[in-house]
């Protein structure tokens, strides 16, 4: 009866309001037997590292479509550094260019999915890393 | 755990941080171990906080009302802590936990510490971590502690074993007045909140709340006040909450409260046998070698003498040799292995 869930952050970080393809990964989660916190939409990075933190996820999903995340996602981690935090995986998606991935990746965001990936691919990419 | 695993928990929970706070709150959803130890180390620290239990159905604006209801006592100069539970999965034991949608802005407030929980099994409308994480967030000296259900459907009613007030939240255009005299929801609020007050329909809910009171048999209790809000417009949740705390202050004059935080205390006990001996249950029938269903088939038991037997090893391998509360630690030893071997083959 211990057993440790995985929870999982669900965040729209900016200005963009479309989050169809963040409440279709939370739900296939949801059916993976994931915690799934979804803190809708509109966050300021300060209010999506607070909440993971409150909420002890093991990993923040950020969904973006705007293109702001070259700004956006550095302070999140910078957050999650200062935070004590770091050790929460990040991965990303929505529409994120291929040649942004690269550096996404360097500053700390584990992986970063695009348009098309099968929400499986994701899940299993987390049960990989977490490992439960 | 260890004990400075455990004084540094303390440590971190006694100071509000944020990271130790949530950390604390998991090992206690696990049930994982030092959970328990954790929680009779807070124990000292616990009991200062008014425990506000929001309820009502799906949709009725439960979220929204917390919100506004954090925000107004955030402007008090209170601290608060929320616990908002959604349904765990009985399918996938996964969970949706969207509360915080409606709560964005209180994120980054400092005097506020929300945390989304899974019902993880419990049919009641909480989580039986909630009893653990009110203790928690006590023990951070919040003078609030907010628990919002599940939305409700008629009878999880647990919230009336934890809280020391409870609002009902209703709305508009769930059905007609034999709703409202039904047994469950409806009997445990000391506040009936008729939220969406702006949408049509608002005042016959209230007046058949209201007859609906008229008519119940007098009891010792005050009668639950009825009022009206729209959250969404922020209309009516400055009244609500003097009725709160109105409450409150009614409550430890008459003794009400004491006699809830007695049902509380009551009602965790309670949870923690219930848990320990479901598991240690689960332990014994699935022991490999085990033929209790050979048996029960051939007609040679029946579930009632199987349940205790198990009850009799329980008692004898767990408590027997143990005076009281105190003397937990002084394990029987020997002796306790004696009796596991007169009586393993009882199963």
């Amino acid at each position: 009866m211990s057993e440790g869930r995985i929870r999982v952050l669900i965040a729209k970080p900016g200005l963009d309001g479309h989050d169809r393809g963040a409440k279709v990964l939370a739900r296939a989660m949801r059916d993976a037997g994931f915690e799934v916190i979804y803190s809708g939409l509109r966050q300021t990075p300060e209010q999506i590292v607070s909440a993971a933190v409150q909420e002890d996820v093991d990993v923040i999903g950020l969904s973006i479509l705007s293109g702001a995340h070259n700004h956006l996602f550095p302070r999140i981690l910078e957050l999650l550094e200062e935070a004590d935090a770091e050790d929460i995986l990040v991965i990303a998606g929505g529409v994120i260019p291929e040649e942004d991935i690269a550096g996404l990746e360097d500053l700390g965001v584990s992986r970063v999915f695009t348009p098309g990936t099968s929400t499986s691919d994701a899940i299993d990419f987390i049960r990989e890393r977490i490992g439960a | 755990m260890r004990t400075a695993e455990r004084d540094k928990m303390v440590e971190d929970i006694r100071a509000a941080r944020p990271a130790g706070l949530a950390r604390a709150i998991s090992l206690i959803e696990d049930e994982a171990e030092g959970a328990g130890g954790l929680l009779e180390a807070l124990h000292p620290h616990t009991g200062g906080a008014h425990v506000v239990g929001i309820t009502g159905p799906p949709g009725s604006g439960k979220s929204t009302l917390t919100d506004r209801i954090v925000k107004h006592l955030r402007a008090r100069g209170s601290t608060v802590g929320v616990i908002a539970v959604d349904p765990t999965s009985p399918f996938s034991g996964g969970a949706l936990l969207g509360d915080r949608t409606r709560m964005a802005d209180l994120a980054t407030d400092k005097g506020v510490f929300i945390r989304s929980m899974g019902t993880r099994g419990s049919l009641g409308g909480l989580s039986r971590a909630v009893y653990g994480t009110i203790k928690v967030l006590e023990a951070t000296e919040k003078d609030y502690v907010i628990v919002e259900t599940v939305g409700v459907g008629q009878s999880e009613v647990d919230i009336a074993r934890v809280a020391d007030t409870v609002v009902v939240v209703f709305v508009p255009g769930l059905g007609d007045d034999v709703q409202a005299i039904k047994a469950g929801i409806t009997e445990i609020g000391d506040l009936l909140v008729v939220n969406k007050a702006d949408l049509p329909g608002a005042s016959r809910i209230e007046s058949t709340l209201e007859s609906t009171l008229n008519l119940a048999p007098p009891r010792v209790e005050p009668a639950p006040k009825i009022l009206t809000t729209s959250a969404e417009r922020d209309e009516g949740v400055v009244d609500l909450i003097d009725m709160i705390v109105e409450h409150l202050a009614l409550a430890k004059t008459t003794g009400l409260l004491a006699c809830r935080r007695r049902m509380r205390a009551k009602a965790e006990i309670t949870a923690i046998l219930t848990r320990d001996i479901a598991k240690r249950t689960e332990i014994s029938l699935s022991e490999p070698g085990a033929d209790w269903y050979e048996r029960l088939q051939d007609g040679r038991t029946t579930p009632g003498a199987l349940a205790a037997t198990i009850w009799r090893k329980l008692v004898i391998e767990e408590y027997e040799g143990v005076e009281d509360e105190n003397s937990r630690e002084a394990s029987p030893g020997d002796r306790r292995g004696e009796h596991r071997r007169s009586h393993e083959d009882l199963l």
